[in-house]
């Protein structure tokens, strides 16, 4: 069939794949010692946080009960509640556009900027911008996007990849972020110290002029209320706060998932995100607005509503609820595996749990080496537990790594190791007599592994297994045999 | 107009298998059962944890501890709709500037500013957070965000403790600031570092009712 029908859900692109298969970046990753001192100490530390804070409200899992019906609830009637939205943020003087995939998001964006005649906007903390790589594209048009939180700042100057959805630049520690800002800012004081308070400063002072007379600012959003047209940031440090309040022109950047029913929905939310993702009861900043109000902020306020996958990911019933992240990190803050490798190893925009399904559910597990995210867990379940709208992560891996096998299956191709191992494995199992055969192999196992019983190398695929660690010799004698030997000695 | 359809239309086939929503269960707490006075310590409580400065009065000192907190200032910015009776104690060497609808000042004038003071809407005292939504008194947002220091006004009435009990007193469609704190970032290690680009300095006179 060659023809495509309207509305047929598509893969998303941009900044979504893995670019090596995962244990294969995992295992840079895993050599960098700096890295992972850094994670440890930060994942730790907001895990700690978090605990403290949930534990404070008696009512946290009634919370979640609510957050992940709400979520269910607008995504059962998506189109209902993205029609309600664009009515409310239009009657109040707002400008809605729709974006299909990345491409004609930054494209939107670039016309806008070009309407303003400008060449430089400032740029608040976005996943969405940075899954469709906005700055790369806006670069690419000779527009500088500055970006003004201080983790997507120490990115930015470093010439780094975001390795944490919540703190991008969470795998540099205080002495690599002042070398880079001694390096990057041509302002900066030479003598800065390493001291955190000074390096604020120190960013403070380089982003104040640029907010100041910045015309346009590009924003993300955590939710649109569909009821009453309202658009909301949660932000810590002010930029949020600067770039939605200053410039003339604004310009939101949103998935469609983000649409939330009722502003009433607000009072589940605003206390489930803040706790689960800074540790915090409530995070210093938020800001809400509606469309346009005369006199007071951006008067040209635009708002791109993107799908990129997002309805691909929809029509996976079992997995569409990874649609109601609303990308608090908690997940990736007690993932064992994200603890040692880092969000690097992802190669995502979205790394962690979340990213290990959301990542292939936008661009179809087919894509570039994103079949090997879902593996890239131990399904200890630690993400479901802190998700704070439930999302059943180790369920939904599951799901996907069967979806991988099957989309693998039907490539015509010789039999993997894997296949012959487990035929193998079925054939020794499948008797006790071909058991015995194997068992007296197993002197030859002793052999193998020298003086210092341990087997070093195993060959083929098991070579994976000890890549990181040496196994022990097997014993000179089997259990059945050893079984066998006690019984007649009795 | 192809694109929004388009996405509708993917939208639809999507849900294809026609997932019915479920009701949603509010059985979290919506209304407060502390006593008006601990509920103020708990809002005060939370402020003083994000390091803001906090005096709880009654209204008849409020001049006094305003006049005391910006008495170093040159230049104080307030909202066109403050109750100017708070500024009554001023040392007459600190300038008032009046923002509103007459006369705008610029971004310009407000960096030079030293100081702002605003009232404010309603206050949630489980998380600290003190809620400003550009009535007259409050002004608009820029006002809040550029001068570096904030002296914000919470009358003793306008303190709820929980979240939903302060939804209910707000519209949700004029444009809000929550602030919880000053500014601050932990984005160097996770550790807490307040004062980056909003005020770094957030003083807050709660004022019981006179
Ligand atoms: S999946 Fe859940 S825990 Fe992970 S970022 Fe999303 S909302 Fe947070």
């Amino acid at each position: 069939m060659t023809h495509v029908f309207l509305g047929m859900p598509a893969a998303g692109q941009g900044n979504l794949h893995a670019s090596e298969p995962f244990p294969q970046a995992a295992h840079h990753e895993l050599g960098n010692t700096q890295l992972r001192a850094n994670l440890r100490h930060a994942t730790h530390t907001i895990r700690d946080k978090r605990l403290k804070v949930v534990g404070e409200l008696p009512d946290w899992e009634e919370l979640r009960d609510a957050g992940e019906a709400i979520k269910n609830f607008s995504m059962a009637t998506l189109e209902q509640r993205l029609e309600e939205f664009e009515r409310n943020f239009t009657a109040a003087g707002g400008t809605i556009h729709w974006a299909r995939d990345a491409a004609e998001a930054n494209e939107i964006v670039t016309a806008l900027i070009r309407e303003q005649q400008v060449a430089e906007v400032v740029k608040v903390k976005s996943m969405a911008t940075q899954e469709i790589g906005l700055n790369e594209h806006l670069e690419a048009q000779g527009i500088d996007a500055y970006e003004t939180d201080l983790a997507e700042l120490i990115v930015q100057l470093g010439h780094d990849k975001p390795s944490h959805i919540l703190v991008p630049a969470i795998h540099r520690n205080r002495t690599e972020v002042r070398d880079i800002f001694l390096r990057e800012m041509p302002e900066v004081d030479p003598e800065l110290t390493d001291d955190p308070p000074r390096l604020a400063e120190a960013a403070r002072r380089h982003l104040r002029k640029k907010f100041l007379t910045a015309k346009v600012a590009i924003s993300g959003a955590n939710f649109a209320l569909a009821d009453t047209g309202t658009l909301g940031v949660v932000e810590s440090e002010g930029n949020g706060r600067m770039c939605l309040t200053l410039p003339e022109t604004l310009i939101t950047v949103m998935g469609i998932e983000k649409v939330l029913p009722s502003w009433r929905d607000l009072e589940v939310f605003m206390q489930l995100l803040p706790r689960s993702s800074t540790g915090e009861r409530m995070n210093p900043y938020s800001s809400l607005w509606t469309g346009v109000t005369p006199g007071d902020g951006p008067q040209n306020v635009h708002l791109i509503l993107l799908d990129n996958g997002r309805t691909r990911a929809l029509s996976d019933r079992v997995a569409r609820s990874a649609l109601n992240c609303i990308r608090c990190s908690a997940c990736m803050n007690v993932c064992p595996v994200y603890e040692r490798t880092g969000g690097h190893a992802y190669g995502s925009t979205y790394p962690g749990p979340i990213g290990a399904i959301l990542s292939p559910l936008l661009t179809g597990i087919e894509a570039e080496e994103n079949n090997s995210l879902p593996y890239a867990s131990s399904l200890c379940g630690a993400c479901y537990e802190a998700c704070p709208v439930k999302i059943n992560i180790p369920e939904i891996l599951v799901h996907l790594r069967a979806e991988d096998v099957d989309s693998r299956r039907g490539q015509a191709r010789l039999p993997s190791q894997m296949d012959l191992l487990m035929k193998g494995g079925s054939w020794a199992l499948g008797s006790g007599k071909h058991l015995g055969l194997l068992e007296k192999a197993l002197p030859l196992g002793q052999l193998a592994a020298g003086r210092r019983k341990k087997i070093k190398k195993l060959p083929g695929i098991a070579a994976g297994w000890t890549a990181s660690r040496d196994i022990p010799a097997p014993p000179s004698k089997s259990f059945r045999d050893q079984w066998n030997a006690e019984k007649r000695s009795q | 107009m192809r694109a929004k359809e388009e996405i509708l239309g993917r939208i639809r086939c999507a849900l294809g298998d026609g997932p019915i929503p479920a009701e949603i269960p509010r059985a979290y707490r919506t209304g407060s059962l502390l006593p008006d006075d601990e509920v103020i310590e708990l809002l005060v409580d939370r402020l003083v944890d994000y390091k803001a400065g906090v005096l709880v009065l009654d209204a008849a000192q409020a001049p006094q501890a305003v006049a005391e907190i910006l008495h170093a200032a040159r230049t104080v910015v307030y909202p066109q709709g403050l109750d100017t009776q708070l500024l009554g104690a001023l040392p007459e060497t600190v300038e008032l500037i009046a923002d509103g609808r007459q006369r705008q000042l610029s971004v310009a004038e407000l960096d030079q500013a030293d100081a702002v003071i605003t009232s404010s809407a309603v206050s949630i005292a489980e998380s600290g957070t003190i809620i400003l939504d550009g009535s007259a008194d409050q002004g608009r947002r820029a006002i809040s965000l550029v001068p570096d220091h904030h002296l914000c006004v919470v009358p003793a009435s306008t303190i709820v403790q929980l979240l939903p009990e302060a939804m209910e007193r707000l519209t949700i469609t004029r444009p809000l600031t929550w602030i919880s704190g000053p500014s601050a970032t932990s984005d160097i290690e996770l550790e807490r570092v307040e004062g980056v680009h909003g005020p770094r300095t957030l003083d807050v006179l709660i004022l019981r009712d006179a």
